[in-house]
This record gives C-alpha cells, structure tokens and sequence, in this order.
C-alpha cells in the first residue's frame, strides 16, 4: 500500500492515524508528541502525513528520531554553536522543520557533521538520513542521490567593503571599471565565471584571503558563492556587506538516497507547505536574513 | 591532452611567472645568502649573531607562513610599491618572501665551502697584508665557488618546486593556473601530467648547468 501527495483528506486523514500510533508504539519516550498534540495536525498550511508502512517516513516516524548531515562550519547555514555545541543555521531549520512533520522533537535529531566530499557516501552507507548541507543540485550528483527541493537559489554574488565606497552595482561594473581588481578563489567556478566580466582579477588560495588586499585597497571587492560571502561578511561584523545582486543560479537541495522516490516527493510536498505557510521566510529571517535579503519568491520545486 | 593544448597560453603565463620568480629570488638569494655567509665569517661577533640569527629563524619556519608573512603582514604594515597593479604587488611580495626563506640556505651551502678552504689559505692572505673583505673576496671565494656549485644548485631547484606555494597567495604562476585549468576542463590527470613535465624542463636544465659549472671552474689537484 502507498499513498501518494494527491490522496483525499479522508485517505490522510486515516494515515495520519496509523502513523500516530505507530509514533506511540514506537516511542518509550515520555516527550514523544501523541496523536492529539502532534504539530502536523495544527498547523493547517502543513500537508496531512500520506505515508504508510514500509516508507523511509514511516520508518524514522516510528524511530521517533532522523539522522540529519549538516555542515557544522558554514555560518548562518550550518555551524556549530560553541556555547550549546548544536548546530544552527537555514539548512539546520529546513531539518527541523521535516523533523517536526514527521513528529519528531527537535531534541531527538542526530546531527551529523558533514562535509562537502562526504555528502554522497553518507547517503549511499545509511550514515545520515538526509544531507541538508549547501548542497547544490546537478546532473552528475542526480546519479548518485535523490534531491529533493530546491529549498534555495544560491547565486554569485560580490562582498564590498561596507558601504560600498566604489559604487559597484553587481559584475558588469568591472566591465566598465577594467582598472578595478576583484579577488576570487584560484581554480574555483567562481573565478572561471567572473572572468567572463573582467581579466582584472586578483586569484587568492581561499575566498577568505581575500578579505585582506580589500582592507589593503589591492582589491576592491570579492565574489563568489553568496552562502560562503555570507559568511565571511558574518564572521566580519560591519567591515564587509553584500551586494545582494547573484549572477548566478545555484538551487541547494536536500540529499536522499538514490532510489528513494516516496522520501523525496514527501519532502518536496513539506517544502511547498513551508513556502505557503511563511515558515520558509521565517527560517530564513532567523538565521541568513541577517546578511542576505529574503529573496523575492520562494524557489519552485523540481519534481523530476 | 586537448585539455592542456587548448588552454596553452595560460599553462605557459603560469610558467612564465614561475621562471620569473625563480629568476628574481634566485638572485636575491644568491646575493643576500653571499652576504649573510661573509658575516657568518666575519671577525665582529655582532654581525656573526646577526647572520646566525636570520638564518636560524628563516630556514627554520616552514616556507607557507614566510609568504603567508609577505603577503597579508607587509601591507599590513603599510608595505606598498606605488605604480604595481595588484597582481604585480603580489608578485614583488611573493619574491621578497622566496628570496627571504631561499637565502639561508644558501649562505649555509657558501659557509660549507668556505670552512672547507684549509685555514692555511686565509693565513697566507693575511700574512701578505690583504684584509678580511680581500681575503674572502679574492683568496677564499674563488676556491670555495668549486666547491659550493652542487649544493647550490640544489638550493635552486628546491626554489623552483617552492615557487609552487606562491600559487595561494595571489600569484597565478604555474601550479595555480594548473588549477585553473582542472577547473576549466575538469581534466586533472593530463594538466598535472603537463605542470609536472614544465617543472621537470625547469629543474633538470639547472641539473645541466650544474654540471657544466662543475667542469668549467673544476681544478686537478
């Protein structure tokens, strides 16, 4: 048996039942959330839960807890907070958000940190459940896992000194401004796309090194990943800002297993409810909002 | 292989650059590791602890932080070359560091050859009046040239694979525009094969002079 997004109320109405019994049956845990309490059944902008035995949903349902890999040192998106020693950030909220679907307390997920080269082995040994990592959606990564999303368009950008003394309006000023030198990482997408817009480019090891020949005036600005300018212009309070004008498209999805199709579609269907319901926006503006702008629409899911 | 023929012209920018800064720390080593190597020899103790002094903390910190240290602390201290673009800034910063790490090395290779002068040599300068500067310059130097070309060019070759770490710190020779060319043509294999190959023209070619050197200024005892 297997229910699908498009099922009736009445039809979900009754998973929803099995499926609070079977979060009892499963959990000893007195903080285990019962059928009465259970979040999915409050908030209304939230799809009803159409999963059924033998589903990865059901599963991790009954488990009453879901191993989420996350980075644990991109600020704002995933990073370990020094004090408490658990994780925050956009992707860290997108994970509690699927968690809370499926009635699992917040205090019952397994964090696991990941890193960008271990994101495809995590899902294909079962280390993690999902990966909520920055996780950029592309042909040759769709050959190896499932995306579900995309929850966010990550794009190019350029980080200025603060208050943008040049005036740069977004890439193609440094067109018009051949003399101006921005800095990027050597040997990274990024410095293969700015180069399309100027030659006058300083190549740095890493984007943080960059940070220096601006406060030294060699460079005017830096570009790349909005994501990783975010947080170089975070952990720089006041001294850097972004421009918040990506030239690029870069949709971050969340990483399933391959072959498991209900988990991806059932993600998809959490997100849609969560760009309805403002709970997207919400996360967002808790967590990136401070440096990024909420951006004008949410993104489309890609059901493929 | 079309990988490295297509993107030719920036392999060959990027070996330009290596070569230029082997060229120019490699005579800024060659003289400042001469000079360093006379006041390690010199009769005045302060300048002797000058030279042990530089040598020590030069030889002994791994090359990264020296570029690392020319890089983002000289701006920082206000270092600036008015009239160099940012990407020549850089060049000049990454040659000041190179020639800075390089030069101990060769002072230790020119004291080498100088402690293995017979000390009858300098004794005979003295006791026909030439000073310490003729003594060194005319008497002893010439000897221990012979002696110090192998070891030297060892040092050369060393700086030439090291202006590799030059590549993190803004300088796109030629390791970094490899990179560069990994990311453009995801082709790791053949554009490492190539950089390897245009090191190895660089390095075996001093080997060659070393031995030819060797030959020129070698003397039958």
């Amino acid at each position: 048996m297997r229910f699908r997004s498009t099922r009736t109320a009445k039809f979900s109405l009754g998973a929803l039942a099995v499926v609070g019994a079977l979060v009892l049956a499963g959990c000893t845990d007195s903080s285990a959330p019962d059928p009465e309490t259970d979040p999915t059944e409050e908030s209304s902008g939230m799809p009803e839960v159409p999963y059924a035995d033998g589903t990865t949903m059901a599963d991790l349902a009954a488990a009453g807890t879901i191993r989420i890999g996350v980075k644990t040192d991109q600020p704002l998106f995933g990073l370990t907070n020094a004090a408490t020693g658990d994780p925050e950030g956009f992707d860290v909220e997108m994970g509690k958000i699927i968690a809370d679907q499926l009635g699992i307390d917040e205090a019952n997920i397994e964090w696991v940190n990941t890193v960008s080269s271990n994101r495809e082995p995590f899902l294909q040994t079962d280390q993690v459940d999902i990966v909520i990592a920055t996780y950029t959606i592309n042909d040759a990564r769709k050959l190896l896992v499932g995306f579900a999303g995309p929850y966010y368009i990550a794009g190019q950008d350029i980080l200025v000194a603060a208050g943008n003394p040049e005036g740069i309006t977004g890439p193609e000023w440094f067109s018009e401004n051949p003399d101006k030198t921005i800095c990027t990482q050597t040997g990274s997408t990024s410095i293969t796309n700015i180069g399309e817009y100027t030659s006058n480019i300083l190549a740095s090891g890493s984007y943080a090194d960059c940070l220096e020949p601006i406060r030294n005036g060699q460079a005017v600005a830096v570009t790349t990943d909005n994501v990783i300018l975010s947080g170089l212009a975070y952990a720089n309070e006041g001294e850097f800002e972004l421009l918040n004008a990506p030239f690029t498209e870069e949709p971050y999805g969340i990483g399933v297993p391959l072959e498991d199709t209900e988990l991806r579609s059932w993600i998809n269907d959490v997100l849609d409810a969560a760009f309805t319901s403002g709970e997207w926006a919400r996360a967002w503006e808790d967590t990136v909002g401070v440096v990024i702008d909420l951006p004008d629409s949410t993104p489309t899911v890609d059901r493929y | 292989m079309t990988a490295v023929l297509d993107n030719l012209d920036i392999l060959v920018s990027g070996f330009l650059l290596t070569l230029a800064l082997l060229a120019i720390a490699g005579v800024g080593a060659l003289v400042l590791g001469s000079i360093v190597a006379g006041l390690r020899v010199s009769p005045i103790a302060p300048l002797r602890a000058i030279a042990v002094g530089y040598t020590e903390i030069f030889r002994n910190t791994p090359l990264t932080l020296v570029l690392l240290g020319s890089a983002f602390v000289l701006p920082f201290l206000g270092v600036r070359f008015p009239g160099l673009s940012p990407q020549q800034f850089y060049f000049v910063l990454a040659a000041i560091g190179l020639t800075l790490y390089t030069a101990p090395f060769i002072a230790e290779a020119i004291r080498s050859g100088i402690n293995s002068i017979p000390v009858g040599q300098a004794e005979a300068a003295r006791s026909i009046g030439l000073d310490f500067g003729q003594t060194l310059t005319l008497v002893i130097l010439p000897q221990a040239v012979r002696v110090v070309v192998p070891p030297i060019i060892n040092v050369l070759i060393a700086l030439t694979k090291n202006t590799s770490v030059a590549g993190g710190f803004f300088v796109v020779e030629m390791f970094a525009s490899g990179r560069l060319l990994i990311e453009r043509t995801a082709q790791a294999v053949p554009v490492l094969l190539a950089v390897a190959v245009l090191y190895l023209v660089v390095t075996v070619t001093l080997g060659l002079i070393a031995s030819f050197v060797e030959k020129k200024v070698a003397v039958l005892r």
